[in-house]
C-alpha cells in the first residue's frame, strides 16, 4: 500500500508554480479576513494581487431546494439562515412574494411593524459590518463600539420576536405576534443614545488620517462596471448607481416615509464606507418617524389554515442591508413552490472583487473585502 | 572566580526579570485591551486575574512544540532564541536606578541602536524557515520595516547625544540633572521624541506598524508556525522590546531615573528628591508603555507602501533637519 508523503512544500504545490514567479496564496476557508467560509486564491506578484479567483461552495445547504417540499408559511424562515444579518428583511421579501401570489392585504399595522423591524436590522448589520470593517483594517476597539449599541437592538428584537438573530418574525399576511408594550419606549430610547454614537463613530474612524489613507482610491468600481457585474445596494451606490429598492420599487410604507438615497460618486472603498455611515443616520431618519405611529388595528391579515399560491410566476424584490433581495417563486398551483430562486446581493457583489482588487496590495484586499460586506452564506445559499 | 560568580548572578537576575517583565506586561496590555474596550479582562486567575498570564505561560509551556515537515529544522528551532538573546543583549547599558546598571559602556547608545538591529535577523530566519507563504511575506515585510525605521530612531537619538555630548548612558542621564532633555532642547527636541516613538513604534512591529503579523492579511505573519514555547520566545520577546525601546526613550528625553525638578521651586525639587530613583525610572517607562498600548487599541493599521513613504519621505527628512537644528541649538548653547 502507497502511504501518502508530504511534499517538501507543504502540499499545495499544484498552485504555487506559475510560470512569471507569482506566488499563489489561499485565502481561506479558514482566514481571520473572509469572516467565514469564503476561499480565495490570490495570485501575488510581491505585495501585488495579479488575480482573485473566489471558491464557493463551503457552506452551501441547498436552500433554494429544501423551499421546494416546504410550505408557503414555513419558507420564509429558512431565508433567515441566508444572510443571517438580515434576517428580518429577508423573510418579508418572501411574505411579499407569497402575498403578491395570494393578492392579499396587508393591514396598515403590519406594514409600519415590518419597516421599524426592517430598519432596525439594517441597523444592526451596518454597525457589524462597521466594526468588522475596522478590526479588517487593525483597528479592534470599533468592534466592540458596534456591538455595543447592536447588543440593544439585540434586545429589543429579543423582546417582541423572541430572538436575537433569526427573529422568524414576518408570516405572509403580516407578523407574527404584536409588538411587545415596552417596544416603543426601548426604540426610541435606543434612538437618543444611537444618535450620540454615531458621531463617535465618526470620531474614531472616519476622520482617521490612517483608515482615509487606507480607504480612498482604493478597489475603484465605476459606475458603468457596477452595473455590469450586477452590484447593488450600498456597494453600487458607492459608485453613483441609484439602485435602492426602497426609492424605486417602494414596497410597505416606504413610500410614506421621507429619507435620502446616500449616492457617493468616487466608486472606491471610502465611498462605499461612507454610504453606510450615512445610510445609518437615514435608517434612524425612518424609524423617527415611524415610532410615534404606529396605526391601531389588526398585525396581521385573515389567512386560510392552507396557503397555495394560483398557477404562475411572482416576483418580489426588497433593500436588505447589503442590496437587492430578490425572490422568484414558480408555482404549480399546489402547497410548496415548484421552484423557488432567490437573488442574494452578496453573490454578485462578490463578483466584482476580481476586477476591482486587480492591482492593489494585499492589504487593500482587506479594505476591499471590508467595504463589499460579505456574509458568506447569503453568498452560498 | 569572582567574575564568573558574577556573571553567573547578572544572568539570573536578567532571566527572572525577563520573565517578571514579560507576566507584568502581558497582563498590563489586556488590562488596558479591556478598559478601552469596555471589557473586563482577565478576572478568574488569581485576584483581579493577575495570574492569568502565568497560567497562560505554564500552558505555553506544555504544549507541543510543532516543527512543520517542510521547514529548515535549524533555523525555525534558532529563530526564537536569535531574537530572545537579541533582547536580552540590550538590557546591558540600562540604568534602572542612580548607580543600578549591568554595564556602563562608553559608547552605550551606539550599542543599544546595533543590538537592536539583530532581532531582525531572527524574524526573518523565523519567516524563511517556516515553509509558509504567510510567514515569508511576514519576514519581507518586517525587515523592510525594522531596517526603515532604524534611521529615524537612530536619528532622533543622535541629536540627543548631540545634545548631552556623550554616548555613555550615565553621562547622558547626569547631563539632564538640571532639567529633561525633552524640555530643554526647544520644540526640536519634543519633534525627535515624536519621531523617536513613531520609529520605535513600528521597529517593535506594534500597531498601527504591525504589518509583520498584520493578522487580518497574514493570519499571524512571521510565527504562524510557531507553537508552545518558541512562540512564547517570539511573544515575550515582543513585550521584552516595548519596554526597552520604552526604557531608552525614558532616559535619553525624560531624563532616565532623574527626578522632576523645576527651576528654583526648592521645596518641589527637595519633594521630588524623596521619590526613589527606581521609580522614577519605572513610572516613565510604563508611561511611554501605556503610550505605545493606546496607538495599538486606536490606530488602524498601515498598508506596506504607506508605512516605507512615512519613513523614507516624512520622517527621515524632518529628522535629518532636526537634527541640524539640534546641532545649532548645541552649538549656540541655546539650550536652557
Amino acid at each position: 500500500m502507497e502511504t501518502y508523503k508530504v511534499p517538501p512544500n507543504g502540499g499545495d504545490e499544484g498552485l504555487d508554480t506559475a510560470d512569471d514567479g507569482a506566488l499563489v496564496i489561499n485565502v481561506g476557508p479558514q482566514h481571520p479576513a473572509t469572516h467565514g467560509v469564503l476561499h480565495l486564491v490570490i495570485t501575488l506578484q510581491g505585495e501585488t494581487i495579479q488575480k482573485i479567483e473566489p471558491h464557493l461552495g463551503y457552506i452551501h445547504r441547498s436552500i433554494e431546494k429544501m423551499c421546494e417540499s416546504l410550505s408557503y408559511r414555513q419558507f420564509i424562515y429558512v431565508t433567515s439562515r441566508m444572510d443571517y444579518l438580515s434576517a428580518h428583511i429577508n423573510n418579508h421579501g418572501c411574505a411579499l412574494c407569497v402575498e403578491k401570489g395570494l393578492q392579499l392585504e396587508v393591514p396598515p399595522r403590519a406594514q409600519v411593524i415590518r419597516v421599524l423591524m426592517g430598519e432596525l436590522t439594517r441597523i444592526a448589520s451596518h454597525e457589524l459590518w462597521w466594526g468588522a470593517m475596522a478590526m479588517d483594517l487593525g483597528a479592534f476597539t470599533p468592534f466592540f463600539y458596534a456591538f455595543r449599541e447592536r447588543e440593544t437592538i439585540n434586545d429589543i428584537m429579543e423582546e417582541t420576536c423572541g430572538a436575537r438573530l433569526t427573529m422568524n418574525y414576518m408570516v405572509p399576511g403580516g407578523v407574527m405576534y404584536d409588538l411587545h408594550p415596552n417596544f416603543q419606549q426601548r426604540v426610541k430610547d435606543f434612538i437618543q443614545l444611537f444618535n450620540n454614537k454615531i458621531d463617535e463613530y465618526d470620531d474614531l474612524v472616519t476622520g482617521n488620517i490612517i483608515f482615509q489613507n487606507r480607504t480612498k482610491g482604493v478597489g475603484v468600481l465605476s459606475a458603468a462596471d457596477a452595473i455590469s457585474y450586477g452590484c447593488t445596494g450600498p456597494v453600487a451606490r458607492g459608485s453613483g448607481v441609484a439602485c435602492d429598492i426602497r426609492k424605486l420599487y417602494p414596497y410597505a410604507v416606504y413610500d410614506k416615509v421621507a429619507f435620502d438615497e446616500i449616492i457617493e460618486t468616487a466608486g472606491d472603498s471610502y465611498a462605499r464606507y461612507l454610504v453606510r455611515v450615512k445610510e445609518l443616520r437615514q435608517s434612524v431618519r425612518i424609524i423617527e418617524q415611524l415610532i410615534d405611529n404606529i396605526p391601531e388595528g389588526d398585525f396581521q391579515a385573515k389567512t386560510k389554515a392552507v396557503l397555495k399560491l394560483p398557477k404562475g410566476e411572482f416576483y418580489s424584490r426588497v433593500e436588505t442591508a447589503r442590496g437587492e433581495f430578490g425572490v422568484y417563486i414558480v408555482s404549480e398551483g399546489g402547497t410548496t413552490p415548484y421552484r423557488i430562486k432567490f437573488r442574494s446581493p452578496g453573490f454578485s457583489n462578490l463578483s466584482a472583487l476580481d476586477h476591482m482588487s486587480r492591482g492593489s496590495k494585499i492589504g487593500d484586499l482587506m479594505a476591499i473585502m471590508g467595504t463589499l460586506d460579505l456574509v458568506i452564506p447569503d453568498i452560498d445559499r | 572566580m569572582a567574575l564568573i560568580l558574577e556573571c553567573v548572578i547578572v544572568m539570573l537576575l536578567v532571566i527572572s526579570l525577563f520573565a517578571v517583565l514579560g507576566l507584568v506586561l502581558v497582563l498590563m496590555e489586556r488590562k488596558v485591551a479591556a478598559r478601552m474596550q469596555i471589557r473586563l479582562g482577565p478576572n478568574r486567575v488569581g485576584p483581579k486575574g493577575m495570574f492569568q498570564t502565568a497560567a497562560d505561560t505554564l500552558k505555553l509551556m506544555m504544549k507541543e512544540g510543532l516543527t512543520p515537515d517542510g521547514a529548515d529544522k535549524f533555523l525555525f528551532n534558532l529563530a526564537p532564541f536569535v531574537v530572545m538573546i537579541a533582547a536580552m543583549l540590550i538590557m546591558a547599558p540600562i540604568a534602572f536606578a542612580k548607580g543600578f546598571q549591568i554595564w556602563d559602556i562608553n559608547i552605550g547608545v551606539l550599542y543599544v541602536s546595533a543590538v537592536s538591529s539583530v532581532s531582525v535577523i531572527g524574524i526573518l530566519m523565523a519567516g524563511w524557515a517556516s515553509n509558509n507563504k504567510y510567514s515569508l511575506l511576514g519576514a519581507m515585510r518586517s525587515g523592510a520595516q525594522i531596517v526603515s525605521y532604524e534611521l529615524s530612531a537612530g536619528l532622533s537619538i543622535i541629536s540627543i547625544v548631540v545634545l548631552s555630548g556623550s554616548l555613555q548612558v550615565s553621562d547622558i542621564i547626569a547631563s539632564q540633572q538640571t532639567g529633561w532633555w525633552l524640555f530643554r532642547g526647544h520644540i526640536p527636541a519634543i519633534i525627535a521624541f515624536v519621531i523617536f516613538i513613531i520609529a520605535v513604534t513600528a521597529e517593535t512591529n506594534r500597531a498601527p506598524f504591525d504589518l509583520a503579523e498584520a493578522e487580518s492579511e497574514l493570519t499571524a505573519g512571521f510565527h504562524t508556525e510557531y507553537s508552545g514555547m518558541k512562540f512564547a520566545l517570539f511573544f515575550l520577546a515582543e513585550y521584552i522590546n516595548i519596554f526597552i525601546v520604552c526604557a531608552i526613550g525614558a532616559t535619553l528625553f525624560l531624563g532616565g531615573w532623574m527626578p522632576l525638578h523645576m527651576g528654583h521651586w526648592e521645596g518641589f525639587n527637595h519633594l521630588m528628591d524623596y521619590i526613589p530613583s527606581s521609580l522614577w525610572f519605572l513610572g516613565k517607562t510604563f508611561f511611554l508603555i501605556f503610550l505605545i498600548m493606546w496607538f495599538r487599541w486606536t490606530f488602524p493599521r498601515l498598508r506596506v507602501d504607506q508605512l516605507l513613504s512615512l519613513e523614507w519621505k516624512y520622517l527621515l527628512p524632518i529628522s535629518m533637519f532636526n537634527l541640524l537644528l539640534i546641532t545649532l541649538i548645541a552649538i549656540m548653547g541655546w539650550h536652557f
